[in-house]
């Protein structure tokens, strides 16, 4: 069993976990994820590892709740056990031979870039870290990503933190302004990664997009997390999930993410429903 | 005497009708009086040929013949010499290929029901028989790790347990059980055999370590220098499904059979109030004819569907297990054989973008075939007729195209020698791989194949890593 060793909520829907997982936290390294299930009749949900402890044997995850299984698991507290927490699954970041990156986080995607934003900085890169928030209430890891950044560029969609804008402004504004970059590293909501994707391609810089498909199993038995990259169908649990954005066919994933979007505002409301009667 | 006249028993099975809206086991056994019955019509052949179409040759005319006695107990004991897993092979062996094909019987009317008489005994002794007391391996026994928990991975565990090693099985998933839980169908195999027939494994003072990939969470080569094993024994499968690589294929309403197997079968997505999503299609094409797409048509048409099944050759030529077939075509399954998809069209609505079919299957453009001259394999192969397509409509398609071993294992393994299609190449008789003190067996090695021959070559790997332990105990 899989102990919550600690729990933070990092804003209103941002939850951080540390849990007990000495094997994954063993070998587990940026850019890969872990899944989950929060009791024996539990989904299986996929989540990356936002960090890990080695010698405490323990993996951080930060996730938002978003539906019914993220708000289940937002609802156990320290101590308490999950199911099954399984990884580390995918393919590792790569960053042999990178000096100047820029980082482009969104939302809770910016909990998923910052362990290779502070891989990349403590091996002496040049990090420019670009994050994103619709509000400022919904800011997380600021301290983070400025401890583990060369710069910060901080947007909010309503300007009630950093500057008011799009995280694609805000990049856009760097390479006007001749910065150039080995690699940029993209990872947030779909449509977000598609323009920065499309921005770094008429740049001529080389982007790689972290994707999120709907995944089961995780070893590439399902096919369920397929992606279209650059003509050919790949799997993003095995394959990826890190790919060269310019190549990856972002309409299709954003049309693939929706599937089961009846069926999980469905589930998200009982849950929801389940836990206000507990409240009461 | 033997009884000529009588012909073979049926098997009471759930009204079609009825069984097509619940997912519970459709064949229903038989009872005391039937199988006895059923075993008096074998001949007690002294040739056997019965035997020879079994794969882990079990003495099928002597557990027959207690059965005929009424002695349930003693034909279980003479099938358990040979068989770990006989209430499953019971239930899903292609035995008309295989023992009943032989069948001296059946070249005059009709084989001996062995499969029904095997599912019988074994079902017998789950229900009368006292759980076995729990052994724990011997301090310093040698260890073998077992890397996956289908039916090749737990009869080598089981095997091996009860020559007295210190047996670990790593499985990937939240479950033990491979293809026989998150494949094959609660209506098929009810996952309280697999489940039973793991608890005696753990009995037997097998460990079961769930949520583990080898590959990820540590390498073949970790499980000696790390973690201390002596030999290993890999019975991954082969999971990997395959796609068409026609256009279309990634529209939403498009899975695999494995994708929707997993969600029905391992995550239970049929039960209401399920935390895992599956879709209720209305009408439903599944294309294949191997078991897998038998058993993908079979739950869509459980959740409420129009299933149809797509296939590129005749009914003859169907590769699943006969009886599969017949319950799908009873229970109101259309087969389109001759026919195969070409691309899968998707619903688009320009008027509105917010259309919630957007995106989603409609359907597909097939064309119909025939067979022309035999291929490799000796099966007439299907060429397209020319000018017949047509549209066959249909929101969620289903493809069971089979399946392939995964390279988790494989690309992190130096000196691991496979196939060019990602078979783990062994040695037929003991499963020796190219590295020392690796065997394998089952799909891994072979492909997609059956449950009775992955438990035969976990049987025969468990004699080969013996061997291979003692002289290593010896040579020390
Ligand atoms: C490789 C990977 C890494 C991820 N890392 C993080 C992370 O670090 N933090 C975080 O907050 N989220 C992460 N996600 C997304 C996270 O898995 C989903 O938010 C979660 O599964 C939602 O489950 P739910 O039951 O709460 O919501 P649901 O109501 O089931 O779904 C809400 C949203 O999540 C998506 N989703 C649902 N089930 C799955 C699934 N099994 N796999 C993938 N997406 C699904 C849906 O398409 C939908 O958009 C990651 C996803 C992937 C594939
Ligand atoms: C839907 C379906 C229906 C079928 N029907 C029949 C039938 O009626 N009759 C019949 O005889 N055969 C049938 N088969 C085929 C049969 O199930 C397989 O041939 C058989 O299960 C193979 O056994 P195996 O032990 O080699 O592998 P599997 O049963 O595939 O088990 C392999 C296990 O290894 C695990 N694994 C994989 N990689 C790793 C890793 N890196 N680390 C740890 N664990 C790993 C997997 O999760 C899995 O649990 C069917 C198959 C399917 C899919
Ligand atoms: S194991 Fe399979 S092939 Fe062998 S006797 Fe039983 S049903 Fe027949
Ligand atoms: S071949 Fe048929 S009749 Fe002969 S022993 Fe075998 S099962 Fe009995
Ligand atoms: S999650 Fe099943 S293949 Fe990737």
């Amino acid at each position: 069993m899989f102990e919550i060793l600690r729990k933070k909520p990092l804003n209103p829907t941002v939850t951080e976990m540390e849990i007990a997982a000495p094997r994954v936290a063993r070998v587990a390294e940026p850019g890969q994820f872990i899944i989950l299930r929060t009791d024996s009749e539990g989904e299986r949900i996929p989540l990356t590892v936002a960090g890990y402890d080695r010698e405490r044997g323990s993996v951080t995850i930060i996730f938002q709740v978003v539906g019914a299984t993220t708000a289940k698991l937002n609802h156990m507290e320290e101590g308490e056990c999950l199911a099954d927490f399984v990884g580390p699954l995918g393919r590792a970041t790569k960053t042999e031979g990178l000096s100047r990156v820029a980082v482009v986080g969104g939302g809770v995607g910016c909990a998923i870039a910052l362990p290779v934003t502070k891989k990349l900085f403590e091996s002496g890169a040049a990090v420019d870290a670009i994050i994103g928030f619709r509000t400022r209430d919904l800011v997380i890891l600021e301290e983070e990503f400025k401890a583990n950044s060369t710069r910060l560029f901080r947007v909010s969609d309503d300007g009630t933190w950093g500057e008011r804008g799009l995280v694609t402004d805000a990049l856009r504004a760097c390479l006007d302004a001749g910065d150039t970059y080995d690699e940029i590293i993209t990872i947030g909501p779909l449509v977000m990664m598609k323009f920065v994707a499309k921005l770094a391609a008429e740049r001529g810089v080389k982007c790689i997009a972290s994707m999120n498909p709907i995944m089961i199993d995780g070893t590439g038995m399902c096919g369920g997390c397929r992606l279209t990259v650059g003509g050919k169908t790949v799997f993003a649990c095995v394959d990826g999930p890190e790919f060269d954005a310019s190549l990856i066919d972002f309409d299709e994933a954003i049309a693939r993410g929706s599937m089961y979007r009846d069926f999980e505002r469905h589930a998200y409301e009982e849950t929801c429903n389940l836990f206000g009667k507990e409240a009461k | 005497m033997p009884d000529l006249k009588t012909p073979r028993h049926p098997m009471p099975t759930q009204p079609s009708d009825v069984r097509n809206h619940n997912f519970e086991e459709v064949a229903l056994g038989y009872d005391e009086e039937t199988a006895i019955a059923e075993a008096n019509r074998c001949l007690g052949c002294k040739g056997m040929p019965c035997v020879g179409g079994c794969p882990v040759k079990i003495h099928i005319p002597a557990f027959i013949a207690e059965v005929a006695k009424g002695d349930f107990e003693a034909a279980y004991r003479v099938i358990a010499e040979a068989s770990a897993l006989p209430a499953v092979c019971g239930r899903v062996c292609p035995q008309e290929t295989q023992c009943e094909g032989r069948c001296v019987r059946g070249v005059k009317s009709e084989s001996v029901a062995i499969g029904r008489l095997e599912r019988f005994v074994a079902d017998y002794h789950a229900a009368h028989a006292k759980a076995a007391e729990q052994k724990t391996p011997d301090p310093d026994a040698q260890k073998a790790a077992v890397i996956g928990s289908g039916p090749a991975g737990l009869t080598c565990a089981g095997e091996l347990a009860r020559r007295g090693y210190a047996v670990t099985v790593f499985e990937a998933l939240h479950l033990a059980g491979g293809v026989l839980v998150y494949g094959i169908p609660e209506f098929r195999l009810p996952k309280a055999i697999v489940r039973r027939e793991i608890e005696g494994l753990c009995r037997m003072g097998v460990k079961i370590e769930t949520n583990t990939v080898v590959g990820k969470t540590f390498s073949v080569d970790e499980l000696f220098s790390l973690y201390g094993f002596d030999a290993v024994f890999i019975g991954s499968g082969a999971g990997l499904p395959k796609f068409m690589r026609i256009p279309g294929e990634n529209l939403k309403g498009v899975l695999s059979a494995n994708e929707f197997l997993t969600r029905i079968n391992l995550m239970k997505a049929y039960r209401e109030g399920s935390a895992t999503p599956v879709q209720h299609a209305r009408r439903v094409a599944v294309v294949g004819g191997g078991n897998v797409a038998m058993d993908a048509a079979r739950c869509a048409k459980r959740l409420g569907a129009e299933v149809t099944i797509v296939y590129r050759r005749g009914m003859e030529e169907l590769p699943a297990r006969r009886e599969e077939v017949e319950h799908a075509v009873e229970e109101g399954i259309v087969f389109r054989t001759l026919t195969n998809p070409i691309e899968i069209i998707g619903y688009e609505n320009p008027d509105d973008r917010r259309d919630p079919r957007n995106g989603f299957v409609s359907g597909m453009k097939c064309i119909k075939m025939e067979l022309g001259e035999p291929d490799a394999s000796g099966r007439r192969r299907p060429v397209e007729v020319p000018g017949s397509e047509f549209f066959l409509e249909s929101d969620c398609v289903i493809m069971a195209l089979g399946t392939s071993p995964n390279p988790l294992i494989t690309s992190t393994t130096a000196g691991l020698d496979t196939e060019r299609w990602g078979g783990i190449i062994a040695d037929p008789e003991t499963g020796a791989t190219s590295r020392a003190g690796v065997f394998a067996g089952g799909d891994a090695v072979t492909g997609a194949a059956t449950v009775i021959l992955a438990m035969g070559a976990g049987k025969n790997a468990a004699a080969a890593i013996d061997r291979y332990l003692q002289e290593k105990k010896a040579a020390k």
